[in-house]
């Protein structure tokens, strides 16, 4: 398409395609689904250029759901999928669409190495803790003593905590939402998008089937301005419904203070998502509702670093440029070699 | 440099095979890999086999740690890198012990009489020295200080003693040059790009413990013949010395450059399949884009992807490798993405013999997936077929949209042999097509499919084309996920269907012999040379029998079936428990005779002439 050629005018409806989506009611995919819709048409991609790969499990589902390229491929590899893919397009905007079983169990290798190599995707992982597709098994973030069916006397795997992964591989984006927080997630979504490099997602899902409240207290009403906390670049750590709780450091743990009573918001750890050493995002990371900490949602670390996509091909012009265009018969003539008459 | 003054009597023979061995730190692979690139481009016609052992090295002077490289040459065309061994050299006694016995009776034996010291020959399990004693009476022995005078060459060149020591292996192959008239310009040539610059002492060394080999050759009465062999009358051209896995290497470039494509290969680190991904890495101007994956699954699934994206994609690797990529071989079946999957064989089962060559992952490769699950079989037949059946394998992938399977194995991949360099404009274009933009509004059908029922390469990027591939069943035509009955049952047979009609896009199975007779060998990969080599030998001896070397093993050639009918008896050699012969008797309700191997060694000419003359 020619630069002059202006964009044609896209609505949400227009990144619907025609399969009905079949998650259950009720189900937070549905929210994740609309608010994605609803950022598309603002990203200034044509709908050709973006693609959708995902791998197995409810979630995975979600491409046959957008009216853009996809695939629905296999069990965990969707970010080895989605490499390959921009690898050979980085004209392309790629998303990987994954969940806690995807994602962090039988696919964690291949997420890992994904964001190290800080490959230009824009992963969203829609963690529900359980397995719903294979109908409620636990899963590798169930927490610890969970009853599901394949641990009737409950579950004694310590959980994994996906945005400490991605944070330890050094991700250069990593943020977290909520299916119901509608605003919040759409401007992360969009936030995630204009980022270079790998973009990592936590969206806190509701299974209303197998494993319903799992996030209860961070959604519900009454008490998600006690449990959660909005990240802001430069801002204190402040949360509460009163706005009237912060985080405060204490050497190198994060403690939970009340404002007033000698403590101002100048004592408060403040957030900076553009430090470039992850400590910050990590021990943002760590802070769980179990442990008496408001969870943080918003961006935890937003940083520019070289990215896979871009090198590979950078070399590929650096090498044409050194040797010029590869010449088979050059090639085959390189060493020794003789005539028979 | 001039070759040899003729001081001591020259006697031509037509062919001889040789094999330097020694430690895997004694530089055999060099001395070997040398020899034949000399012995190639004096003319002969030359086949090689290294063999060397899966540890990188195993302690020094034990069995375990032995390395060898055997070539064969000669003044006619040859197909294998012999059977029994004319000339041997043995760096050490662990060398000796383990190799002796494939030297013929009168055979020429050349050692290094220093490393048979006391630890040494216990290490190869001697209680006496077999120099001493009259155990190697049988052979020509020339027991050669070649430690003791290697040190005296390079003296004044500065390097301590362990690197004068390493030059032996030069020693070592300037006398085997002296003793076959072979040039030492290509060699002096090498060490002067690999060590002139950056190393000029090494350099020195080298050049001088390769000149003492060739005088010690020239000057030693004890070793009193020459041997010459005539350049081979091979079709005209220009030549040159290439090794499987680089030449399946050039071929994918060849492929990709052929069909206007960027070459992606997502790969994961396996012997003996490496070399594929090493060489490509060092072409990324031939706009090839080389991913070394977290493992082996990954690889698969990159592979997927970049072909999703429109290039031309490949994944190389070895039998454990492949098991690993079988779940995604199935979304690349269902998917129905075009893509060339390399499979360089070893030994197996798990991880086996790795640096072993063995023929056993052709039933792996036509059935080890879930599901009907059908994927075109090529296999190569030597190192130079790699080039031609890498092409072959991407025109089918484009053109049928569907992964082929391509097997070599180690024995072709490391083995080596004089490859007439071809005319690139000669090479037939790969014409590949992608539906353009549309803006009807009509919903794409990515499952529409043509007169091969081949279905549309729609890449992301094409405005109006926007689909979903995935692993779940697909509706035909197009393409929704779909879970009727019928249409899966019809999907599954639409899929083998495809893949069966490329028989009708592939040459006759071409049959070396007469049209029928007592006996038809049926080959495939790596034992064609042996196989050929024999059923000449029946033929001259009298014998009727044909050769029939297969390289489409899924779907067959059509007329596989008609050519059985011909034959009283079929003969099929494999390096495997019988898994050709297994698929024949099935497809083709007849009965065969199994020669089987899993030594992880390759065929001799012998072990099937044998065989033949039991049967003919």
């Amino acid at each position: 398409m020619s630069i002059d050629t202006p964009l044609p005018v896209l609505k949400p409806a227009d990144f619907a395609s025609d399969q009905d989506v079949r998650w259950c009611p009720g189900c937070g995919d549905y929210s994740i689904l609309a608010q994605m819709k609803k950022v598309m048409p603002t990203l200034g991609v044509p709908r050709e250029n973006i693609v959708f790969i995902s791998g197995i499990g409810c979630s995975s589902r979600f491409p046959y759901y957008m009216n853009t390229y996809g695939m629905h491929s296999i069990h965990g590899r969707a970010p080895a999928v989605a490499t390959g893919l921009k690898t050979c397009r980085p004209d392309l905007m790629v998303w990987v669409i994954t969940g806690d079983g995807d994602g962090l169990s039988i696919g964690g290798n291949h997420l890992m190495h994904c964001i190290r190599r800080n490959m230009d995707l824009n992963i969203v992982l829609f963690n529900n803790r359980i397995y719903g597709l294979t109908k409620g098994q636990y899963s590798p973030t169930s927490p610890l003593g969970k009853v599901t069916k394949s641990t009737p006397m409950g579950a004694i795997d310590n959980p994994l905590h996906p945005l400490s992964l991605a944070i330890g591989c050094e991700a250069t984006f990593v943020a977290r939402s909520i299916d119901t927080n509608v605003k919040h997630l759409a401007s992360t979504l969009k936030r995630a998008s204009e980022h270079h490099g790998t973009s990592f997602i936590e969206v806190y899902q509701n299974c209303n089937i197998f494993n319903d409240g799992a996030w209860a207290y961070a959604k519900d009403r009454e008490t998600k301005l006690d449990t959660t906390i909005e990240l802001e670049h430069g801002k204190p750590l402040i949360f509460g419904k009163n706005r009237d709780k912060g985080i405060r450091l204490n050497g190198l743990e994060p403690e939970v203070v009340e404002l007033g009573k000698g403590i101002t918001e100048d004592d408060l750890l403040f957030h900076n998502e553009k430090s470039p050493e992850p400590s910050l995002a990590y021990l943002l990371s760590r802070m769980r509702f179990e442990d008496g900490f408001p969870e943080p949602i918003g961006v935890f670390r937003s940083v520019d670093a070289p990215r896979y996509d871009e090198m590979i091909n950078d070399q590929v012009k650096q090498a044409t440029k050194e040797k010029g265009k590869g010449d088979l018969e050059a090639l085959f003539n390189t060493g020794e070699t003789w005539t028979v008459k | 440099m001039a070759t040899s003054t003729p001081t001591k009597p020259i006697t031509s023979i037509e062919e001889a095979t040789i094999r330097f061995c020694g430690d895997s730190g004694d530089g055999m692979q060099l001395a070997g890999t040398q020899f034949t690139n000399t012995s190639a481009l004096l003319g002969n016609d030359v086949a090689t086999f290294p063999d060397f052992p899966a540890e990188i090295r195993a302690p020094r002077g034990t069995k375990a740690g032995v390395s060898g490289f055997q070539i064969h040459f000669s003044s006619h065309e040859i197909f294998t890198p012999g059977d029994t061994v004319d000339a041997l050299v043995a760096m050490n006694p662990a060398a000796l012990t383990t190799n002796v016995t494939d030297l013929r009776d009168g055979g020429i034996l050349i050692v290094n009489k220093n490393a048979f010291d006391k630890k040494g020959m216990e290490q190869a399990g001697y209680a006496s020295n077999p120099l001493e004693d009259d155990s190697l009476a049988k052979y020509k022995l020339h027991s050669v200080e070649m430690t003791k005078i290697t040190r005296l060459a390079v003296e004044d060149c500065g390097l301590t003693q362990k690197e004068a020591d390493r030059c032996r292996n030069f020693f070592a192959m300037g006398l085997v040059f002296w003793l076959y008239d072979r040039s030492l310009d290509p060699t002096l040539r090498f060490i002067e790009k690999k060590f002139g610059a950056k190393f000029p002492a090494v350099a020195q060394a080298n050049t001088k413990a390769l000149k003492a080999g060739y005088h010690y050759g020239e000057t030693v009465e004890a070793i009193n013949t020459q041997y010459q062999v005539a350049p081979a009358k091979l079709p005209p051209g220009q030549y040159r010395n290439i090794m499987g896995n680089i030449a399946l290497a050039w071929g994918l470039l060849t492929a990709a450059q052929k069909s206007n494509k960027q070459l992606f290969l997502g790969a994961y680190p396996i012997t003996p399949a490496s070399d594929v991904l090493h060489e490509l890495s060092k072409h990324k101007h031939f706009d090839v884009l080389t991913f070394q994956a977290e493992d082996e699954i990954a690889a698969m699934t990159s592979t997927i992807g970049a072909a999703f994206a429109g290039a031309m994609s490949v994944t190389a690797s070895s039998g454990p490798g492949i098991a690993l990529k079988g779940e995604g071989l199935g979304l690349a079946v269902i998917t129905e993405l075009p893509m060339v999957v390399v499979n360089v064989q070893r030994g197996g089962p798990s991880t086996g013999l790795p640096t072993k060559t063995e023929q056993s992952d052709l039933l792996q490769a036509m059935y080890g997936r879930n599901g009907e699950c059908p994927m075109p079989v090529i296999a190569a037949s030597s190192p130079g077929d790699c080039f031609d059946v890498a092409l072959e394998a991407w025109r089918l992938a484009v053109r049928y949209m569907t992964p082929v399977m391509l097997l070599t194995d180690g024995y072709i991949a490391n083995g080596s042999e004089p490859w007439r360099i071809p005319e690139v404009a000669d090479i037939p274009k790969i014409p590949v097509e992608h539906p353009g933009p549309s803006s009807n509004g009509d919903a794409f059908q990515p499952y529409e499919r043509d007169e091969r029922l081949s279905r549309p390469w729609a890449i992301p990027g094409t405005t109006g084309l926007e689909h979903r591939l995935g692993g779940l069943e697909k509706q035909d035509v197009s393409g929704n996920v779909c879970y009727d009955p019928d249409n899966h049952d019809h999907m599954c047979r639409l899929r083998a269907e495809k893949v069966a009609r490329i028989a009708n896009d592939i040459p006759p199975q071409e049959l070396d012999g007469p049209d029928s007779g007592d006996l038809l060998v049926l080959s495939w990969g790596g034992p064609y040379g042996a196989c050929a080599t024999a059923v000449h030998r029946a033929q001259a001896d009298g014998k009727n029998v044909s050769h029939c070397q297969l390289r489409y093993l899924n779907p067959f050639p059509k007329n596989l079936a008609e050519i059985f009918t011909r034959f009283d008896k079929v003969l099929i050699p494999e390096l495997n428990l019988g898994q050709l012969s297994r698929i024949i008797r099935a497809e083709f309700k007849i009965d065969t005779i199994s020669l089987n191997k899993v030594t992880g060694k390759p065929f001799s000419v012998a072990e099937i002439l044998e065989k033949i003359e039991e049967l003919a």
